[in-house]
């Protein structure tokens, strides 16, 4: 009889089987029906779905710059909360991941951390400014090897620096993640552009602000062969653009976030700037086509967009708040809640579309594993019958806005392995010691 | 009633109770001794974070005549960024005692956030915030036109009245929209399409480009002011081409229906979107609107602070 470290007992994995899974050390050593030899310690699963461990694209962590706000720590805390094992570092912190010595210092961090994998998403163009290319050779060539390049935040904006920065990463696979915004047709919008931004004076930020710059930069990919992901897609146009690059062959990837998926621009009307996000939130026609697309596969991937921001920069007037709301506690429920309990999508969905595309997008070869023997154990045990209600002083981040609060959410994430080691039991972190 | 933040959350039976008392505290305007003791010992403070002269100086003359004291704080920009936060702002106002705010804000939303949180508990009443709305406005519009149009009836049905200017960036017009339509009256929006809002098809009125199409037809002719700024960011080409088309001369005056009247809220551009004789023709109403203006807000306390409507011959 052998011995393992720990045996998860009596979950069903997203394809439907019921599974004892077995892991020793950093790896998944056996997947069986009944497990009958000696376990150090035993998880019971019963009734729970077991998926790869989470991969997020698209995460603000804020330090280094905004410590006030978040930091790679306790983000990293946020993200084990909510089933993931990997976080992307968007690189807009302060100062800006534009250079190795950044991308490095994050890297490093996360390693420190050691609840998931953080990996540095470096800067297009220095300082985010959208003229210069940032030192993209050096941040991939770097010990936090970045293949994610991203200026988001901003978009990249000018046609030549974008045509350029895809050609660039060509040299070892990389991928521009672009933040679709066209600056000048969005110069202080504040939402959607409809008919609740008429009615409550808040300037308007047109869908096609983002759907033109998603058909260019479609457009320029396929002319430099180069790979493009289109980050936070909102509208049904933006859809269509790449449901139709898609066919056309086009490489390029997309992702939603779990608000777009739920969330309207209606709830601007109460002016609390909890909802003021960027991209905004859009129509009810929009989300129904986001979460067809993500349902079809026309959109690859779920991404946070975990933005966090202190309490006074939500505790004013609309128009002078802070864009963001977190979102790495709460994905997983959103995604069950909008995509799952609508009989949209099903788990082997799921996994793909949290796990294994964001993992293939990013490159992280380390995560997004299949459930096997001798893959990395990297797990999220979700419990979709329990539910849990929001509570902003709750969180795990550093700040508190989230949209959620007080609602009532499907699907308690009970347990996530990272390399083999349970960073979250039973609903509660494992290195309290630490705090 | 607690608060007055959007013509939205006002019924029509709201509406025309608050005109009616209008009516009656006008007569005290008229009489020697303009003022009334009924918000004696009370506090309104008015909060104005964006320059206006004649909305302020309006509701510090209404809140006089009901004998309250009246607090003027000027606060100009009061943002995180540029200085003392609203939230700060607002607590400040709350440990003074203000029973009543009256906010002129450059955030759209600005006075609904004052009600809405937990910062202060007096009464907030929106004076104009940002491009959103500009509730005690519309309010002294209506009171102005059911005057002069409404044949004695306390609503303004089978009334026409044409909305003319930028709409897109005017809280007068989004509130008077509102109320008008919620009165009865039949509203017309008339602008070039850059100064109309996506959206404004979900409105209740109309909207036509034409103003020559739209002046003959109806009862009131509500002009609104052109920004200095509007100017330099596409919305038309320039000031004069603007005028041609959408500025009420004498030429399109002598076209209006009889009993018509001109109304603007206020500050005029003489010779941009109202020619100086139209602005001082017998049809404009505008200088009534300004002594309207104080009756209407002196009702709009009244209500607010003392929680009823004064009935006709109560004084």
């Amino acid at each position: 009889m052998s011995t393992v470290d720990l045996v998860i007992k009596g979950g069903q994995l997203s394809d439907g089987r019921k599974v004892d899974l077995c892991i020793s050390g950093e790896k998944i050593v056996d997947v069986t029906e009944k497990f009958v030899g000696q376990a150090t310690s035993t998880v019971d699963a019963q009734g729970c779905i077991i998926l790869p461990g989470l991969v997020d694209l698209h995460t603000h962590l804020r330090e280094p710059g905004r410590e006030d706000a978040e930091t790679v720590l306790s983000g990293s805390r946020a993200g084990a909360k909510g089933g993931f094992t990997a976080l992307s570092a968007m690189a807009n912190t302060s100062p800006v991941a534009d250079t190795a010595g950044v991308v490095e210092q994050v890297y490093r961090l996360g390693q420190e951390a050691g609840l998931l994998d953080v990996f540095p998403i470096g800067a297009v163009t220095q300082g985010l400014k959208g003229q210069t290319l940032s030192e993209i050779g050096a941040m991939a060539d770097s010990v936090a090897q970045v293949r994610v390049f991203s200026d988001d935040g901003n978009c990249v904006s000018d046609p030549l620096v974008m045509r350029r920065a895809l050609e660039y990463i060509k040299k070892f696979g990389g991928v521009i993640a672009q933040h679709a915004q066209d600056p000048r047709m969005t110069v202080g919008s504040q939402m959607n552009e409809g008919a609740v931004s008429s009615r409550l004076g808040l300037k308007g930020w047109p869908a096609v602000a983002e759907e033109a710059i998603i058909a260019r930069d479609v457009l320029l990919a396929d002319h430099v062969q180069s790979r493009l992901h289109i980050c936070h897609l909102t509208t049904a146009g933006g859809v269509e653009i790449i449901r139709w690059a898609k066919a056309r062959g086009i490489n390029v990837t997309a992702e939603v976030t779990p608000h777009h998926l739920l969330l309207t621009d209606d709830l601007a009307s109460s002016y609390d700037p909890i909802y003021k996000v960027n991209p905004p939130l859009r129509t009810q026609r929009d989300v129904h086509a986001l979460r067809e697309a993500l349902a079809d596969g026309t959109i690859d991937i779920v991404a946070t967009d975990h933005a966090p921001h202190p309490l006074e920069d939500k505790e004013c007037e609309w128009q002078e708040a802070a864009f963001g709301m977190l979102g790495l506690e709460t994905a997983l429920s959103i995604v069950q809640k909008t995509m799952i309990d609508t009989s949209l999508m099903n788990w082997d969905q799921v996994a793909e579309r949290m796990s294994h595309a964001p993992a293939r997008i990013g490159g992280y070869i380390q995560q997004g594993q299949k459930i096997a023997v001798g893959s990395n154990a990297n797990l999220t045990v979700i419990n979709p019958t329990q539910s849990w209600r929001v509570d902003r002083d709750l969180v795990l981040s550093n700040s508190s806005n989230t949209p959620y609060h007080g609602h009532e959410l499907p699907g308690v994430v009970l347990h996530t392995f990272y390399k083999g080691k349970q960073t979250l039991n039973n609903g509660a972190m494992t290195d309290k010691e630490k705090m | 009633m607690r608060h007055l933040l959007s013509i939205a959350d006002v019924s029509k039976a709201e509406a025309i109770s608050i005109l009616d008392t209008a009516n009656e505290l006008a007569r005290v305007s008229e009489g020697a001794v303009k003022k009334l003791p009924t918000l004696r010992g009370r506090t309104i403070v008015n909060l104005f974070a964006e320059d206006s002269t004649r909305t302020r100086i309006s509701f510090e003359a209404a809140a006089k005549r009901l004998s309250a004291d009246v607090i003027n704080f000027s606060a100009k920009g009061s943002s995180v960024s540029k200085g003392e936060s609203l939230k700060d702002t607002a607590m400040t106002l709350q440990a003074m005692g203000a029973d009543a705010v009256v906010i002129r804000h450059s955030a759209s939303g600005a006075a609904q956030r004052l009600a809405d949180s937990q910062w202060m508990s007096g009464s907030v009443i929106n004076a104009g915030d940002g491009t959103h709305e500009h509730p005690s406005q519309a309010l002294l519009d209506a009171f102005t036109i059911r005057k002069h149009l409404s044949l004695g009836k306390s609503d303004l049905e089978g009334i026409s009245v044409a909305i003319v200017g930028d709409v897109l960036h005017s809280r007068v017009a989004r509130s008077n929209v509102l109320l008008l339509s919620k009165l009865g009256a039949k509203v017309t929006l008339v602008a070039p399409p850059t100064l109309l809002p996506v959206g404004v098809e979900t409105w209740p009125c109309t909207v036509s480009y034409d103003l020559d199409a739209v002046v003959p037809f109806v009862d009131v002719v509500m002009m609104l002011r052109v920004q200095q700024e509007r100017m330099t960011d596409f919305y038309f080409p320039n000031a004069r081409e603007y005028s041609r088309y959408f500025g009420l001369n004498t030429d399109r005056m002598k076209v209006m229906k009889s009993g018509s009247i001109v109304m603007h809220p206020g500050p005029m551009n003489r010779g941009l979107e109202i020619s100086a004789e139209v602005a001082d023709s017998a049809r404009s109403v505008i200088t009534e609107q300004v002594t309207n203006g104080v009756s209407v807000r002196m009702a709009i306390l009244y209500v607010l602070l003392t929680g009823g409507a004064l009935e006709a011959g109560m004084n």
